[in-house]
């Protein structure tokens, strides 16, 4: 099946500074791809690249299957650019469809389009006012209607929800879930990490112009750990042998730690802390958060040669030490 | 080159300039001056007639002041023109609004050729308009009509057109500030060097003259000027140019006694076409 996207060693260099170092990446078609990085990792101009708004000072890469900036590709992207900003002057009905017409839908289904992308952004009551008087919020709804007219194969998003309160935040989730149902790609561009957690069924971390790590969230997240605080428990863990059947057991002064346990499982190891004659008082099952991976990831716990293009996509198997450390910092954090 | 996206994007900056209401200043700016110049000509006209001067005389002098008119309406033309299509693109790449355009698939180039060519039908329209416009109020205070209204604002218009060309292709690697100031300072540079080149003609002083050929054939904005007047010279200034003081005359800068030459006409629409590609050559390598 054709990649929606696929990079080797993109590179792009302004003078002497380095954009985008060597990107390698891999989307495939109908994924929502969350795209990851601090301020100033690459991330805006990795997509200026695929795009064909810069051109590449190495490196390959090919989106839908047809070189990077390919014209008639471009009519099956839909973009909204990070400085989103349409003619003020305009309606937002006639700001799309001026897009229509530049991405050459049919005249015949333009308005039924137009229609469509209005009610799904939650702008149908404002189509016929102006842009120039939208909050930024709603310009950048506007941005998000224009990206998704004619049922785009590759949605290319760039900080979808930079401008968005909380609610606008939620009808965005919504948004994307509906173009990936309709079948389109979604590389989300963000450094929003609860966001990207939740849309996103594989992410690559870019960090300092290279990705640092990739792959399936749950893999990158690594498995499923539960503490347990429990009191009344035989002393030198006597009894628990019965959990170690769940997962690795650390046992420190109240609190029970199993790790790589399924979390369908945790019912029974609480029985089993009961039937020892436990009294439990919390239960947290934790999972390394995004949040967690990005940070280790981005500063310097890990450096990024270490954590290289390859070691990141097993970055599940070979970070348990991260695992660790990180572990007791949420643990820390929720306590 | 798509003609369906060219034309999208002309729509639009037609579009534009009505919906941001700078047709409407225009319109306000020419309307005002016209009724200004009609009252002016009129004032003079009616004095000069009650003092007995010859109607000869006062034709001549009409003639004389619409051309000033006219010179004085080509540099506001030009300004307008300048700032208008230095922005055109300069500014949608500032705010970041042709970022979402070129992400569809439209090339560079349709997008600088619609430009021009929104901007182009806007600015001929207006120079073409408020130059009849003029001509007719003097006509009705006066009863002075210019031999050749119609070639007159044709090269009004093409001088226009030329301004806006290279604003427009300015402003496709400049700041639109840089881009509208830099055309408006080459335009009156081109004027001045002209009125120079003159000069030079009338002192015989042929290296002089032979630089602001030159200047002439980089920015052809004063020899289309020419093409102005001479379209609003009336035939007896003409005729008493070809006699003895000719040479004087030629040195003043309101009078031309024979049209651009066919070549340097053509000239200019080959200038127009060039600059045009090398903004769309420079706007395609711009990184955005």
């Amino acid at each position: 099946m054709t990649a929606a996207i696929e990079t080797q060693g993109l590179r792009k260099t302004y003078g002497r500074t380095v954009a985008l170092d060597a990107l390698d990446l891999r989307v495939e078609p109908g994924e929502v791809f969350g795209f990851l990085g601090p301020n100033g990792a690459g991330k805006t101009t990795a997509v200026k690249l695929l795009l064909g708004l810069t051109r590449p000072t190495a490196g390959d890469g090919r989106v839908l299957g047809r070189p990077l900036g390919d014209r008639a590709t471009r009519g099956r992207i839909g973009y909204l650019p990070e400085l989103f900003r349409y003619q003020a002057w305009l309606t937002a009905r006639e700001v799309l469809t001026l897009h229509a017409q530049l991405a050459g839908l049919p005249a015949r289904v333009r308005d039924g389009e137009i229609d469509r992308v209005l009610e799904l952004s939650g702008l149908a009551a404002r189509a016929d006012d102006r842009t120039g008087g939208f909050s930024k919020g709603m310009q950048q709804r506007l941005g998000l209607a224009a990206a998704l007219l004619g049922d785009p194969a590759l949605v290319i998003l760039d900080e979808p929800t930079s401008a968005l309160d909380p609610v606008g935040r939620v009808d965005v989730r919504a948004i994307i879930g509906e173009a990936r149902n309709r079948g389109s790609a979604v590389f989300l561009n963000s450094h929003l990490l609860g966001e990207v957690e939740r849309l996103c069924d594989r992410v690559a971390i870019v960090h300092r112009g290279r990705v640092v790590a990739a792959g399936a969230l749950g893999d990158l997240l690594g498995e499923s750990s539960v503490r347990i605080r429990a009191t009344g428990l035989p002393a030198a863990g006597g009894g628990l042998g019965a959990l170690a059947e769940l997962g690795a057991v650390e046992h420190d002064d109240d609190w029970l730690t199993i790790r790589h346990v399924d979390p369908e499982r945790i019912p029974d190891a609480v029985a089993i802390v009961v039937g020892l004659g436990g009294r439990v008082h919390a239960v947290d099952p934790g999972r390394r958060s995004l949040e967690d991976l990005f940070l280790g990831l981005v500063q310097g716990t890990q450096s990024p040669m270490e954590a290289g293009v390859d070691a990141g996509v097993d970055a599940a198997a070979g970070g348990p030490t991260g695992v660790e450390g990180d572990g007791a910092m949420i643990a820390g954090e929720r306590r | 080159m798509t003609p369906r996206l060219v034309l999208v994007i002309a729509g639009l900056t037609l579009r534009e300039i009505v919906r941001r209401r700078i047709v409407w200043v225009l319109l306000i700016l020419v309307v005002a001056s016209v009724l200004l110049v009609g009252f002016g000509v009129d004032r003079l006209v009616t004095f000069a007639r009650a003092d007995g001067v010859e109607e000869l005389e006062i034709r001549i002098g009409v003639s004389q002041v619409l051309i000033m008119i006219a010179f004085m309406f080509s540099f506001v033309l030009a300004m307008s023109a300048a700032f208008l299509a230095a922005p055109a693109i300069a500014s949608d790449v500032e705010t970041g609004t042709v970022l979402a355009m070129l992400a569809r698939p439209i090339r560079r180039a349709d997008l600088v050729i619609g430009r021009w060519l929104g901007l182009s039908v806007i600015v001929a329209l207006y120079a073409i308009m408020a130059g009849l416009l003029a001509i007719a109020v003097v006509d009705l205070v006066s009863g002075h009509v210019p031999p050749a209204p119609a070639v007159a604002v044709s090269f009004l218009a093409f001088q226009a057109v030329v301004v806006l060309t290279l604003a427009l292709a300015l402003g496709t690697r400049l700041p639109a500030i840089a881009a509208g100031a830099i055309t408006v300072v080459l335009f009156g540079l081109g004027w001045f060097i002209g009125v120079l080149g003159n000069i030079a003609i009338a002192f015989d002083a042929a290296p002089l003259s032979g630089g602001s050929d030159i200047f002439r054939v980089l920015l052809p904005t004063d020899g289309l000027w020419r093409g102005v007047i001479y379209g609003l010279e009336p035939p007896l200034v003409l005729l008493v140019a070809s006699g003895g003081n000719a040479q004087a005359l030629r040195a003043n800068p309101f009078f031309a006694l024979s049209p651009p030459p066919a070549a340097f006409v053509a000239w200019s629409v080959v200038w127009v076409l060039l600059v045009l590609g090398a903004a769309i050559a420079l706007f395609r390598r711009r990184e955005l």
